[in-house]
């Protein structure tokens, strides 16, 4: 490997996906519609909303290929750097890919430049990355990421949302992505408000993927046999911080709790 | 028929590597420490925004000094060639002995084969999990590269910052009596480098991922008032060489100066 060196009037600055480019290291597109009997395995429910204190994301851990669970350890939350976390839905692998490409990319800039891009630069960075992934999602290899971080010069937490054409769209209160959104959002509109602290805002996203899971079989819900949690980052002016697996094994144990204390203990069928 | 001139190759490199020396010797020194905590690299620096210190991968830094518009293009270089090879296989394939010889092979191609040498040296820092295994290449800019073990200094009088870092550098260091040695290596029998002048950045062995911090003036200039820089007095410079230095502070505890 040679040093990447350029004349001043072709250098690519501190772009790295175009470095990236230029060395011939970009994956390329597939020429033909990817059929559906290669099972590809897919990512699925993430959802993220804003607190008082900054913002918080969860993803569920299930990856499915056609009918078939693939992974159940799957990770789909990921720090994109200090202050900041991108979320994925869509193909598995070309997801993971571009999680990988845009926390080189702001690290990259960061290192190159002197200084981190800006909670809005980074927005639109993962926006343009979306959008050049689009000749891939049209051969059925779509990935719709989630991208929320703590804004030092607003001073409080932001969220975006991606469609598969690149298009950014910034959330005021919460969002989803992935088959199970739709009942993610459901559950977390009915308990949302601007007053949450984060912890009532982990509660309410777990209980969001719980929902989730419940109606799509696409989505894992917490196991306690294996002992997998979702994914949950917690995001407010001092960084970014993922919540412990025994945390959450608590919080999981109180939701349980609390639905005995409402509801009594489960009934067996025959007892109905 | 007229002849062209003749000049020797001894000459047209004696002159080209009498070039160079000129214009990295016009500029400040920097100095690299190996300690417990780290490596701690601190260089004379006016200007708080042109670094002469950057991060170029989890654990390497980078120290360049004389022409900063050379040092820096080979920087940024430095920068796309660690992130492309981390991209491309993996974070922990990212060394400096590899970065350093890049450096050294570009180097002494442009001192052999163009007309102008380029004008820098250049420190290529790798932190280790022990002192043991920390890296200090020091690239010269006829591509001659050094290993160097527990210090390093480069521009400026370098030489003399060297002997005196020689004289002052100990086992058991922590960065706080790192920064004082750095700062009396720079200084010689002057007065001081004052904080706002210097620039300092650590590689911390500290298990985090990004080992690279850039100090803070306040940071510096809180960290200095907790020792005491050692003297190096320029009378008995040269002459103090099997006496032990007289440190303000004793390993581990920080006096107040």
């Amino acid at each position: 490997m040679t040093l990447p060196l350029y004349s001043p009037h072709d250098d690519p600055g501190p772009d790295f996906a175009s470095l990236v480019t230029r060395v011939g290291l970009a994956a390329p597109v597939p020429a033909d519609s990817v059929s559906s009997a290669l099972s590809i395995p897919h990512g699925t429910t993430v959802v993220a909303l804003r607190y008082s204190g900054g913002v918080l994301m969860a993803g569920d851990r299930r990856a499915t290929a056609g009918n078939f669970i693939s992974h159940r350890r799957i990770e789909k939350v990921f720090p994109a750097d200090a202050h900041s976390v991108v979320g994925i839905a869509g193909t598995a692998g070309p997801a993971m890919e571009m999680v990988k490409l845009f926390q080189l990319q702001l690290e990259h800039y960061e290192k190159v430049e002197g200084a981190a891009l800006s909670l809005e630069g980074k927005a639109n960075q993962l926006g343009r990355m979306v959008r050049n992934h689009l000749p891939a999602a049209m051969q059925g290899l779509a990935v719709v990421p989630l991208f929320a971080g703590y804004d030092h010069g607003a001073g409080h937490g932001r969220l975006f949302q991606y469609d598969v054409t690149g298009g950014r769209y910034e959330e005021q209160e919460f969002t989803a992505t992935g088959s199970g959104s739709m009942q993610a959002t459901t559950v977390v509109s009915l308990g949302w408000s601007p007053a949450l602290d984060a912890e009532a805002a982990a509660d309410l996203a777990l209980r969001a993927l719980l929902s989730a899971s419940d109606a799509d079989s696409a989505t894992g819900g917490p196991d306690l046999l294996r002992g997998i949690y979702p994914v949950v980052y917690d995001v407010n002016e001092r960084g970014c911080r993922r919540l412990e697996d025994a945390e959450l094994k608590e919080r999981v144990q109180r939701l349980h709790d609390n639905y005995v204390v409402q509801y009594g203990e489960p009934a067996g069928e025959d007892e109905l | 028929m007229s002849m062209p001139y003749y000049v020797s190759p001894e000459q047209v490199m004696a002159d080209r590597a009498d070039y160079a020396r000129k214009g990295i010797a016009r500029g400040r020194s920097l100095v690299a420490v190996e300690t417990d905590e780290g490596i701690l690299l601190c260089a004379e620096n006016p200007s708080s925004t042109l670094h002469k210190i950057n991060e170029i991968y989890d654990r390497i830094a980078f120290g360049g000094v004389g022409k900063f518009n050379e040092f820096d293009q080979l920087r940024v270089a430095g920068v796309r060639h660690a992130d492309l090879k981390g991209f491309e296989f993996s974070r922990s394939d990212v060394d400096a002995r590899s970065l350093a010889n890049q450096y050294a092979q570009h180097l002494g191609q442009v001192f052999t084969h163009e007309m102008k040498p380029m004008e820098v040296e250049l420190l290529v820092a790798e932190v280790g999990a022990r002192p043991d295994d920390d890296r200090l290449f020091h690239v010269l800019y006829d591509g001659t590269m050094m290993d160097e073990s527990h210090w390093a200094a480069l521009g400026g009088d370098s030489e003399a910052a060297s002997q005196r870092l020689e004289r002052l550098w100990r086992t058991n260091l922590d960065f706080a009596n790192g920064l004082a040695i750095a700062v009396a290596a720079l200084s010689g029998g002057d007065e001081p480098v004052p904080a706002g002048e210097l620039e300092v950045a650590s590689l911390g062995r500290n298990g985090r991922r990004r080992a690279f911090e850039r100090w803070s003036d306040d940071r510096v200039r809180g960290v200095l008032a907790s020792v005491t820089i050692p003297t190096v007095d320029a009378e008995t410079e040269g002459t103090a060489a099997d006496g032990a230095p007289a440190l303000g502070s004793s390993p581990g505890g920080p006096s107040e100066g």
